[in-house]
């Protein structure tokens, strides 16, 4: 057996049978709970976010188009970032986990459902629902560690390639959405013959085709149609895919590379139980600190340590379900992984710059936190 | 907002004319069908239709919608909803019903209503006739709950139990409660036109103040001569049955019947009918289907959607696939109109009215009126 097992076991090693089975059971009971409680004021949440999401689009491409005026530039630019953040992060995300299929609203569902992205949904949902979301930081398995490009945990073999990795991933945070839509590809695993090429290409066609419309969108059409502004316009929409990009990529890589969010090894998927899938969720993620604000512009990723436990709740519960599974963590002797944007996004950031290096010796779990 | 909206659509289609007008050629909708396709290179991924749906429901054509004008109460347990359709409505010929989406408790429901409103109706309004089931769950809703204003979801109408075109000159109608409905568009229309066949009307209901459209109908009947009507009160009178027809409706045999109501009663037609070699001369509406007991459930699977639940023998797949919040197709929801069609992957599904179990693989299912016979993949 593997040598570093034993130290990843440590984490919950006071856990007994009983404990875990009964986190499982608790954990179900509160998710019961919540689906029995969903209505017409969640319906009326997510109608809300998607008006004022769609509002401020129209609005900030309408400014956008006398943004030769510096005000308006601002104005229009500001909107529509926010917009298309919105659409990200607390739309597209969630409905595309199904949140909000139980309405049974067509318009509003997770099989129908395309984002402001240049990755189709289809693509995302398997790579994203199916593989991270089940094989959540499990080494080898889940490909979201480090996006198949970062050594983001002591557990990845070092490479000289990870040198470039500070610089790399800045990059990537400016032109997420593209690092997605081609990790969604996932050509390394054509690459090592996991896949054939063809199946690979053709996903790439899709992404080409769904990519090649939303660059039409905001750098060909909206531009044409301001006229005079066509260079502002331009420039607005790219600053707006840009920052939505650099605060996506942040949210989410706080979400699971912050200090103390956990790996874990392959074996640990042998009959894993309920209670320790649920406390593998737990474990493996990290959430953000901050008020209302905060948590509807990530989407509600702020709250990702919920989100993994249950990731097809709607997101606007996640803020009444935190301090129930806090509680839960304590009682059990859970490290429950949650601190300030800037702290995480230091904690993360820290990461990428020292596992550029070789080592270090992988810790065991349990002296992590001290 | 609402006005300002109006404001705008009236706005929005004076260009649109003007722009055919300017063109001079294509219709109206043509051009509308380009600008709104030239839009969507600006709106994309959504769809134009998703913006104007914001601003007024009823512009949408991705969805049919459309805006509950009036509430009015028929009897104490039934109500008439006036409703304006929206975009996308293609209109109906009297007898048809039409599928309604209501959004409870956040969830949208979808039950068939017969439009009671005849196309003739000038303002463009359609209504529907609810009787509010005490146990169920959308009819009370519609009946009780719901305000002008409300936005309903609509299918298209569909539906046989239409009048053949010239009618007959022999009509019978047999009706009870709520069965009324559809027959009630129907001499709506003819009586718009002014001229009604020989027309014999029997109809039950509990009491002469329980009666759905009771005052209406008996004005009908005493302004046409040639349609009579036969009111049957059955808290006192008790249920009709077919022995008493020939006294009601001596010449049964020689009218074309249109009969719409209780599943018993009509199963009482039909057998009726049968007896005298007349099946092809009645025409039957049912609200609900007849179904068996069921046997064992199973898991299902909804493949394409990745969704699943555990299912009873008797709840129909569709139900199941609701709850499950898969987007299944709907339409009756009682076996007659193929709207819900989807195809077996695996599995043994059990048709409800008949209990008769079957399934191969591949072969296309009526979700409607089927349920798990054990664990079943259905295609969705
Ligand atoms: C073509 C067509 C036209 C129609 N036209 C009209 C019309 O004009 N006017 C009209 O009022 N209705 C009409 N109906 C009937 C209508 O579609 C609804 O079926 C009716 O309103 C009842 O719906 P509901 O949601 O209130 O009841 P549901 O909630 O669907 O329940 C219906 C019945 O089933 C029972 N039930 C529900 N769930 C269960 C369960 N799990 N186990 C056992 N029993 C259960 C309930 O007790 C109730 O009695 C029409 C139906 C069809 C198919
Ligand atoms: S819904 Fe009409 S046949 Fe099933």
């Amino acid at each position: 057996m593997d040598a570093r097992v034993p130290e990843r076991v440590s984490v919950t090693a006071h856990l007994s049978e009983v404990d875990i089975k009964e986190i499982g059971r608790e954990l179900d009971q509160l998710r019961d709970e919540i689906t029995a409680s969903l209505g017409e004021s969640d319906a009326r949440y997510i109608h809300r976010v998607i008006a004022v999401q769609r509002g401020l689009e129209a609005t900030g491409r309408t400014l956008l188009m006398v943004s030769i005026l510096p005000p308006a530039w601002l104005a229009g630019t500001a909107c529509l970032a926010v917009a298309k953040i919105l659409e990200n992060m607390e739309i597209g995300h969630n409905v595309l986990h199904g949140q909000w299929d139980w309405m049974r609203d067509p318009e509003i569902h997770s099989t129908t459902w395309e984002w402001d992205s240049a990755t189709p949904a289809d693509m995302w949902k398997r790579s994203h629902n199916v593989v991270h979301h089940t094989y959540t930081n499990i080494l080898g398995k889940d490909r979201d560690i480090g996006y198949a490009a970062l050594r983001v945990s002591p557990e990845q073999p070092w490479h000289p390639i990870y040198l470039t990795q500070p610089l790399y991933n800045a990059i990537l945070a400016a032109f997420f959405e593209w690092g997605i839509a081609i990790y969604d590809a996932e050509l390394e695993r054509a690459w090592r013959g996991e896949k054939s090429w063809t199946e690979a290409l053709t996903q790439l066609g899709g992404v080409a085709r769904k990519a090649g419309r939303q660059v039409i969108k905001d750098y060909v059409a909206f531009p044409l149609l301001a006229g005079p502004s066509f260079l502002p316009t331009l420039l607005g929409n790219a600053a707006a895919n840009a920052a939505r990009n650099v605060w996506s990529h942040t949210v989410i890589f706080c979400g699971h590379f912050p200090d103390g969010a956990e790996v874990f090894t392959e074996d640990r998927l042998n009959g894993e139980t309920r209670g320790e899938w649920y406390i593998r969720q737990l474990l493996g993620s990290a959430n953000i600190t901050g008020g209302p604000l905060l948590h509807l512009m990530t989407g509600n990723l702020s709250h990702q340590i919920e989100h993994h436990l249950f990731p097809d709740l709607p997101s606007n519960r996640y803020a009444e379900i935190a301090p129930r599974v806090r509680e839960l963590c304590q009682r059990y002797g859970l490290r429950y992984n949650t601190g300030s944007l800037l702290r995480q996004t230091a904690s993360v950031w820290k990461n990428v710059l020292r596992l550029a290096l070789p080592g270090p010796k992988p810790r065991p779990a349990d002296d992590r936190s001290s | 907002m609402r006005k300002g909206g109006a404001r705008l659509a009236r706005a929005a289609e004076a260009l649109t004319r003007a722009v055919a007008e300017a063109a001079g050629s294509g219709s109206r909708l043509a051009v509308r069908r380009h600008l709104l396709d030239a839009m969507t290179w600006l709106t994309t991924p959504l769809l134009p239709d998703d913006y104007l749906g914001l601003i007024n429901p009823l512009w949408s054509s991705r969805e049919l919608r459309g805006r509950v004008e009036a509430v009015q109460p028929e009897t104490a347990d039934a109500a008439t909803l006036v409703i304006r359709p929206g975009r996308g409505w293609e209109g109906h010929r009297a007898g048809q019903y039409a599928r309604i989406g209501i959004d409870i408790h956040g969830v949208r429901h979808w039950r068939s209503y017969s439009l009671s409103s005849p196309p003739e109706r000038a303002d463009g309004r359609v209504t529907i006739t609810v009787k509010a089931d005490p146990h169920g769950l959308v009819s009370p809703y519609l009946v009780r709950r719901v305000t002008p204003g409300t936005i309903v979801h609509l299918a298209a109408a569909q539906g046989e139990f239409t009048l053949p075109e010239p009618p007959p000159d022999r009509l019978l109608f047999l009706t009870a409660g709520s069965g009324i409905t559809p027959v009630a568009a129907t001499l709506r229309g003819l009586a718009a036109h002014g001229r009604m066949p020989d027309a014999v009307l029997v109809h039950s209901a509990p009491a002469s103040d329980e009666v759905i459209f009771g005052t209406e109908l008996r004005a009908l009947a005493a302004r046409f001569a040639s349609l009579r009507l036969y009111e049957r009160h059955t808290r006192i009178d008790g249920r009709f049955t077919m022995a008493q027809l020939r006294r009601v409706c001596p010449d049964w045999r020689r009218r074309h019947t249109w009969a719409c109501g209780p599943a018993g009663m009509l199963d009482d037609a039909e057998r009726h009918w049968r007896r005298a070699g007349l099946a092809d001369r009645l025409h039957v509406e049912r609200f609900r289907p007849t179904v068996t007991v069921g046997g064992i459930g199973g898991r299902v699977r909804f493949t394409a959607s990745g969704g699943w639940a555990d299912a009873d023998g008797v709840t129909p797949l569709l139900v199941v696939g609701e709850n499950a919040g898969v987007l299944m197709p709907s339409g009756c929801r009682m076996g007659i109109c193929y709207s819900c069609v989807a195809r077996l992957r695996a599995g043994r599904v059990r048709d409800l009215r008949t209990g008769r179990e079957y399934g191969d693989e591949g072969q296309l299912i009526q979700t409607c009126v089927s349920a798990a016979a054990g664990p079943v993949e259905i295609d969705l």
